[in-house]
């Protein structure tokens, strides 16, 4: 493909999901950094081996699989001008993010309630490695919500169209990842932790 | 006229823009020639800041503990009596590395000549996003303000050296400076690095994604190529110290042990335990060791741009250099390790980081090669500019050679954290990087401002600096293998060190010299910009399209459409052509072979 043509308007919409990508990529770089950093720790004499991740975590998996396929099913049903379907899907799948962000602080409680705490004297860095990395996903779900709220307002104002909905491809490409990597975050503190 | 001009505005994506105030094209501008010249100011400023604490520090270093009436009236209660004070030294060491090596090398440099060329030499009416854009600069706006307040707190400015490594910055009472001093640091630290990533984010995008017709990426100057894998190091590597920082503000206020392990202050034990400062080292490091070519490649692909210019020849292996600026890229994320030596890495780990330093030095060598085969038999012409981008391969080759011993981990524990080092970095990154920028704005400052900097001057200014800096540096090698370790405050403790005071009193001789002589260079920049001669539309007979702009600045860049292009950006000399130079904008003549590259 030659990227050197096409119209500023088409030039601009390219420049603008391409952004979001390298700032993904950035964003990966990031946990990659925690979770390097998570892996090396591993080895300290006080890492707590025997340790069971919280049931809520695993809720919290589902939940948010399931706000990303009602996310894709409300872009399809734009694409498909079936706007009533969309309106629904994206208010479920804003309700499935306010239930997972929920749903997490629902773990942090177990995890306490098992005796660990996350700072402090009394607390242990196994502990402190999962709350931060589990709180700055969270900070990422608030985004991303953040996000889903401006299309939701949007999409009441009849803006986006099959057409002309680059708005709502960039939330719905951000929320995605944003589900994958709590995925993969939670997968690797399972396997790992 | 007006018809046809029209016309071209209707076939064009020429966007309506409005009416413009003084606050929306001076202060909040979205424009990326107005934000290219605010990062220039901004770094300016900052490097007169970074530059006057080098030369208290070298003042302290030649003349330890003597009175002096410049510390009396900079430092205040840091210098009681004119003496400077020891805490506010190991400050002045910290806060120069950070200002220096973020915020005059790393926004400096990549922010002003990234956001200047990179639309400009493309083809593009601007960045991408111009508000994000602007939002970049006042990040780093208001970054710049908060790392210079922190000389204004208290208990003084952050003090544990630009690399922060814990327990002095993640212990609130380790020091003076880890307080509030270190507070701010870090406040400053990740509002730069939110500004880092949105101005790499444009940057990336609209060198893929808004290049005019005809310019593909192996027809793109050599400059944007370097601009835009700087941009691409940025993304990759500033979140992972991000990522520690986070972590150490954890351990500092929240009293988590990532970086902390058992620990007394002032007899009391502390909760902290098994925590490793070498973990923060590892991911400090893979932020720190990409930085240095953050900094350095827009330097070499500046230079690559001005020699060839003033050459009058093709650049020698255009391929060759974006292969091995891809090379270095690539290199710089697995090196890391190389400046943990002597931290307590296992040895064998130690040796993999001294083979992929090592390999290192292949692209730079065939970078260094292709300067001077670009050199070779040209027709030069020795500005300013060129005399700085020749400077920039002198001292380039110069901290290069050194950096193959330091890499070397058996070498290295020999020389690490001696002033052997302190020249390696200096030579090879400040000085090569300061150079380009010099270059930089010697080349471009009619494009940035309609007016030509003073030559005379620009002599003076090189050839002073040229001698002033490897008289500052060159000597430092030798006190280095000597022994002298760098950072201290005062070396007259040490009876060892005594025959190396001399040394220490010319190498300040030179740095002082070298310091106010910038003075010329500060000068002749806010004298051209009022009153430097006016400039024609492009006084270097160069190829890229920023001289097929107009001289006075317009929204958009081009009057009616862009030009096309439709050849690289070094036909210099070409047989079949009148001039010795062809732009890029020029059609080939029919039969005219396109030059290998």
């Amino acid at each position: 493909m030659d990227l050197t043509q096409g119209t500023l308007e088409e030039k601009t919409n390219r420049s603008k999901k391409m952004m979001l990508y390298f700032g993904i990529a950035s964003l990966i770089m990031s946990f990659a950094g925690w979770t390097s950093a998570f892996i090396v720790s591993s080895s300290r004499p006080d890492w707590l081996a025997d340790f069971k991740m919280p049931t809520a975590f695993i809720v919290s998996v589902f939940v948010i699989l399931a706000s990303s396929i009602t996310l894709f099913v409300a872009k399809k049903a734009l694409k498909e001008n079936n706007r009533s379907l969309t309106t629904i899907m994206l208010l479920v799948t804003f309700a499935l993010g306010i239930y997972f962000i929920i749903n997490q602080f629902n773990g942090f409680a177990e995890i306490i309630a098992a005796g660990y705490n996350f700072t402090g004297p009394t607390s242990n860095v196994t502990m402190s490695y999962i709350y931060l990395i589990a709180v700055v996903h969270i900070a990422h779900v608030v985004v991303g919500l953040i996000c889903l709220l401006v299309v939701i307002y949007n999409h009441f104002k009849q803006k986006y169209t099959a057409e002309h909905k680059l708005g709502f491809d960039l939330a719905s490409t951000f929320w995605h990842f944003v589900d994958i990597l709590w995925v993969y975050l939670f997968l690797f503190l399972y396997f790992l932790a | 006229m007006s018809a046809h001009v029209e016309d071209a505005h209707a076939h064009d994506d020429h966007g309506h823009h409005p009416k413009e105030t003084f606050i929306t094209k001076y202060i909040f501008s979205q424009d990326h020639k107005m934000i290219a010249k605010q990062y220039l100011i901004t770094g300016t400023i900052m490097g007169v800041i970074g530059v006057m604490m080098s030369l208290m520090m070298r003042m302290q270093i030649a003349w330890p503990e003597e009175p002096n009436v410049i510390f009396k009236a900079l430092l205040g209660k840091w210098a009681p009596e004119g003496v400077m004070d020891a805490d506010i030294y190991l400050a002045l060491v910290t806060i120069h590395g950070t200002i220096m090596v973020f915020f005059v090398l790393t926004a400096g440099l990549s922010g002003t000549f990234s956001n200047l060329l990179i639309p400009l030499q493309i083809g593009a009416r601007d960045m991408a996003s111009g508000f994000l854009n602007m939002v970049s600069y006042w990040l780093f706006f208001i970054s710049s303000v908060i790392m210079v307040c922190s000389f204004f707190v208290e208990a003084g400015p952050a003090a544990a050296g630009w690399t922060i490594y814990p327990p002095l910055s993640a212990l609130p009472l380790a020091q003076g400076g880890s307080g509030m001093g270190m507070t701010l640091w870090l406040v400053s630290m990740a509002i730069f690095i939110a500004s880092s990533l949105l101005g790499s984010l444009n940057y990336v995008v609209t060198v893929i994604n808004l290049r005019t017709k005809g310019m593909s990426m192996t027809r793109l100057p050599l400059t944007i190529w370097a601009f835009f894998v700087t941009a691409i190091i940025g993304i990759i590597s500033f979140p992972v110290l991000l990522s520690a920082a986070l972590l150490l503000i954890m351990d500092r206020s929240f009293g988590t042990s990532f970086f902390l392990s058992d620990i007394f202050i002032q007899g009391e034990v502390l909760h902290y335990q098994g925590g490793s400062p070498v973990l923060f080292e590892h991911l400090f490091w893979f932020l720190g060791h990409p930085e240095v070519y953050i900094v350095l490649l827009p330097a070499l692909g500046i230079t690559s741009e001005i020699i060839a210019t003033n050459s009058r020849k093709p650049i020698f292996g255009y391929r060759a250099m974006v292969a091995s600026i891809l090379a270095i890229a690539f290199l710089s994320t697995i090196v890391w390790g190389h400046h943990m030596f002597i931290s307590g890495m296992n040895p064998f780990l130690g040796s993999v980081f001294t083979f992929t330093t090592l390999l290192i030095a292949i692209p730079s060598a065939v970078k260094a090669f292709n300067y001077i085969t670009t050199l070779w038999k040209g027709n030069l012409q020795m500005n300013p500019a060129m005399l700085f981008s020749i400077g920039l391969v002198s001292t380039f080759i110069t901290g290069g050679l050194t950096g193959i011993i330091l890499g070397d981990s058996a070498l290295d524990i020999n020389v690490h954290d001696t002033y052997f080092v302190v020249a390696h970095f200096h030579l090879v990154m400040g000085i090569s990087a300061l150079y380009g920028m010099f270059a930089g704005i010697y080349h471009w400052f009619p494009k940035m401002f309609g007016r030509m900097l003073n030559k005379k001057l620009g002599y003076i200014h090189f050839w002073v600096t040229a001698v002033c800096a490897y008289g500052v540096f060159f000597p430092m090698h030798f006190i280095g293998m000597a022994g002298l370790p760098r950072r201290y405050y005062t070396n007259s403790n040490f009876p060892l060190f005594d025959d190396l005071a001399n040394v220490n009193v010319v190498i300040t001789l030179f740095a002082l010299i070298g310091g106010v002589f910038q003075l010329v260079f500060l000068y002749n920049f806010f004298a051209s910009i009022f009153y430097g001669k006016k400039a024609v539309q492009n006084p270097w007979r160069s190829n890229t399209m920023e001289w097929t702009t107009p001289v006075e600045h317009i929204h958009g860049n081009w009057p009616g459409a862009i030009p096309e292009v439709h050849r690289w950006a070094y036909d210099y000399s070409k047989p079949g052509h009148e001039d010795d130079f062809v732009p890029q904008t020029v059609p080939m003549y029919e039969g005219e072979e396109e030059l290998q590259h």
